[in-house]
C-alpha cells in the first residue's frame, strides 16, 4: 500500500533510530493509506470534479459593532451527479439541482462562542467542525483558558491543508468571539486562510455579496445587521438555484452565540414584495345562453 | 539492588525507579541554581565555577531563552540541557505558529515536564540529568510565574526555589527569608540566597532578571559585584546593630 510522505512538514526528524517512538507523538505528520487504482492522478481528478459542483449554498458572514452576523440558506443539492438521469425533464437547458433537503443545518455550533458555516461537502463540513470543537475543547482543559478564533481557525487550515488535493471539498468560515474581540476567518479545502470583515461562500454568494456590500457598514445595530443579513441570503436564493429553504441569522457576541431568526425565504419573498391587489378593469359576468 | 536499575522501565520490589534517582544525584552535584518570583520581576542566579583564563565565558552561558518572555536556568548535565531547551525552543515556535498566540509559562513547563518523563518510560534510554527552573510571565494576563521540573517529570510553581549543589540549605533560607518583593529588593533576594553557598563576587555569579517589559537581562560582573557589595554592607551593619544595644546595656 502507497503511504504519503509528508516528512517535508516535520518540524526535525529523529535524532537517532531509537527515539523514532518517543518522537511519533510529538513530530508525526498525518498520512493514510491510498486507495490501488491503476491511474492515482486521474482518479484524484475526477473524485475532485465530482465533489466540485456541490457547493451549491449561500452563507455569508460580517463583523461589526457588536460581534459577528453569520447567515445561511438550508437546501442541500446534490449537483448535476444525479441529475444525469432526469436530463430529459430538462426542456429549457438550464442547470436542474435535485432538491435532496430543504432543511440542512449550514451554521455549526463549534462551541458556545464559535460558529462553522457550511459550504462544499456536508459531510466533509460536518465532520471536521467537529472535529475542530474537539481539538477547541482539548484546547480549553490542557491551557485552562479558551482558544482564540485565530488558533482554531488555523488548526482547521492546517488539517485541511494536510488533505490537500485528496478530494475534501470545504469552504468554510469560522466566527466567533475571543479576548481580542470578534474574529472572522475563511478556510478552504485547498488550504487557504484568510482574515477579513466581509465573507460570503457558496455558488449564491455573487449575489449575496452585491446586497450585503452596498448595506454594509460598521456601526449597524443588531436588528439592523440581522436584516441586512437575512436580505442578502433571501436575494441569492431568489436568483440561485441551488440555494433556498430557511434563512438563519446568528449573531456572535461577547456572550456567544445566539439563533436570532429562521425564515422560510418563499414567505420572505411575498413580505419584500406583497402582492398588488390589481384594479379591476372589467368584470367578467356571466352570459346566459339565450 | 544491583539488578533493578539497569533498564529503565524496572520498578525496584520497593518501588523505586534506580535510573531517576541517579538522575536526582547528577543533578544534586549540578551548580547551585536560584529562582525569585517578585510581583513585577523574576530573578534567575546560577552558580559559575572559575572560568579557565582562555575560555571565552559568554559561551558557557547558564541562562537562556526560550522565548521573548520564557527563560530557563537548569542544575545538571548540560549536554542534556542543551538537547531540552532545542526541543522546547522548537515547540515555542511551533505553538506561535499554530495557535497565533505565545506560549503560557505553565505550557511549555507542561511539555519540559512530559518529555522529561518520556524518556524514564522508554526503552534504551536513559533520563534527563537535569532539573530546570523557568521563569516567565503569562503573555494575556502579565502575572509572572516560576516553575521546577525535575528528572521524573514532575512540575511545580514556586515562589522561590532552588536546585542542585546544597539546593536544601537556599531552600531552608529562602523559608525564613521570603516575602514579597518588587524590582531590585527581588534580585537581592536572589543573590542572598546564592550566597549562602557561592563565594560571594562577581565572577562566581550569573544573575539575570526578567521584567514584562524588557524580557530578559543578563546582569553585567561589575553590576553583581555593586549588589554584592550592597549586600554585605547591610550584613555588616546587621550585625553591628546586634552588637551595639548589647555593649549599651553592659
Amino acid at each position: 500500500m502507497m503511504k504519503i510522505d509528508f516528512s517535508g512538514l516535520d518540524p526535525s526528524l529523529p535524532v537517532k533510530g531509537n527515539a523514532e517512538d518517543l518522537d511519533d507523538e510529538i513530530l508525526a505528520a498525518p498520512s493514510f493509506k491510498l486507495p490501488v487504482t491503476v491511474d492515482f492522478d486521474g482518479f484524484q481528478k475526477a473524485a475532485v470534479q465530482m465533489v466540485k459542483p456541490a457547493k451549491g449554498t449561500t452563507t455569508l458572514a460580517f463583523i461589526f459593532k457588536h460581534g459577528v452576523m453569520v447567515a445561511a440558506d438550508s437546501r442541500a443539492s446534490m449537483g448535476g451527479y444525479i441529475c444525469k438521469a432526469l436530463l430529459i425533464l430538462n426542456l429549457y437547458k438550464i442547470n436542474l439541482y435535485l432538491a435532496a433537503s430543504q432543511s440542512v443545518k449550514k451554521i455549526i455550533e463549534i462551541n458556545p462562542y464559535m460558529l462553522g458555516t457550511m459550504a462544499g461537502g456536508a459531510a466533509d463540513c460536518q465532520f471536521w467542525h467537529r472535529n475542530l470543537g474537539i481539538k477547541c475543547r482539548l484546547h480549553e482543559l490542557a491551557n485552562k483558558r479558551r482558544i482564540s478564533v485565530a488558533g482554531a481557525s488555523k488548526l482547521l487550515a492546517n488539517i485541511l491543508y494536510s488533505y490537500r488535493g485528496m478530494g475534501l471539498s470545504v469552504g468554510t468560515m469560522i466566527a466567533g468571539y475571543d479576548e481580542s474581540g470578534a474574529g472572522l476567518y475563511y478556510v478552504d479545502s485547498e488550504g487557504g486562510r484568510l482574515k477579513g470583515t466581509r465573507f460570503s461562500v457558496g455558488s449564491g454568494s455573487p449575489y449575496a455579496y452585491g446586497v450585503l456590500d452596498s448595506g454594509y457598514s460598521f456601526d449597524l445595530s443588531v436588528e439592523d445587521a440581522a436584516e441586512l443579513a437575512r436580505r442578502a441570503i433571501y436575494h441569492a436564493t431568489f436568483r440561485d438555484g441551488a440555494s433556498g429553504g430557511v434563512a438563519s441569522v446568528y449573531h456572535v457576541g461577547p456572550g456567544g452565540w445566539k439563533k436570532l431568526s429562521g425564515d422560510d425565504v418563499g414567505e420572505m419573498h411575498y413580505s419584500y414584495y406583497p402582492i398588488e391587489p390589481t384594479t379591476v378593469e372589467q368584470e367578467m359576468a356571466d352570459v346566459r345562453i339565450a | 539492588m544491583a539488578r533493578y536499575d539497569r533498564a529503565i522501565t524496572v520498578f525496584s520490589p520497593d518501588g523505586h525507579l534506580f535510573q531517576v534517582e541517579y538522575a536526582l544525584e547528577a543533578v544534586r552535584k549540578g551548580n547551585a541554581a536560584v529562582g525569585v518570583r517578585g510581583s513585577d520581576t523574576i530573578v534567575l542566579a546560577v552558580e559559575k565555577k572559575s572560568t579557565p583564563k582562555l575560555q571565552d565565558s559568554r559561551s558557557v552561558r547558564k541562562i537562556v531563552n526560550l522565548d521573548n518572555h520564557i527563560a530557563l536556568a537548569c542544575a545538571g548535565l548540560k549536554a542534556d540541557a542543551r538537547v531540552l531547551i532545542n526541543r522546547a525552543r522548537i515547540e515555542c515556535q511551533s505553538y506561535r505558529l499554530t495557535i497565533e498566540d505565545p506560549v503560557t509559562v505553565e505550557y511549555i513547563t507542561r511539555y519540559i515536564a512530559g518529555l522529561q518523563q518520556k524518556y524514564t518510560q522508554s526503552g534504551g534510554v536513559r533520563p534527563f540529568g537535569l532539573s530546570t527552573l523557568i521563569i516567565g510571565f503569562d503573555p494575556h494576563t502579565g502575572t509572572p510565574a516560576l516553575y521546577q521540573t525535575d528528572p521524573s517529570g514532575t512540575f511545580s510553581s514556586w515562589k522561590a526555589n532552588a536546585t542542585g549543589r546544597n539546593s536544601n540549605s537556599i531552600r531552608e533560607f529562602l523559608e525564613k527569608n521570603y516575602t514579597e518583593t518588587s524590582g531590585q529588593e527581588t534580585v537581592k533576594l536572589a543573590i542572598r540566597a546564592l550566597l549562602e553557598v557561592v563565594e560571594s563576587g562577581g565572577k562566581n555569579i550569573e544573575v539575570a532578571v526578567m521584567t514584562k517589559e524588557q524580557g530578559l537581562r543578563q546582569l553585567e560582573e561589575a553590576e553583581i559585584d555593586a549588589i554584592v557589595a550592597d549586600i554585605e554592607a547591610e550584613k555588616a551593619a546587621a550585625e553591628a546593630a546586634k552588637k551595639a544595644p548589647a555593649t549599651k546595656e553592659s
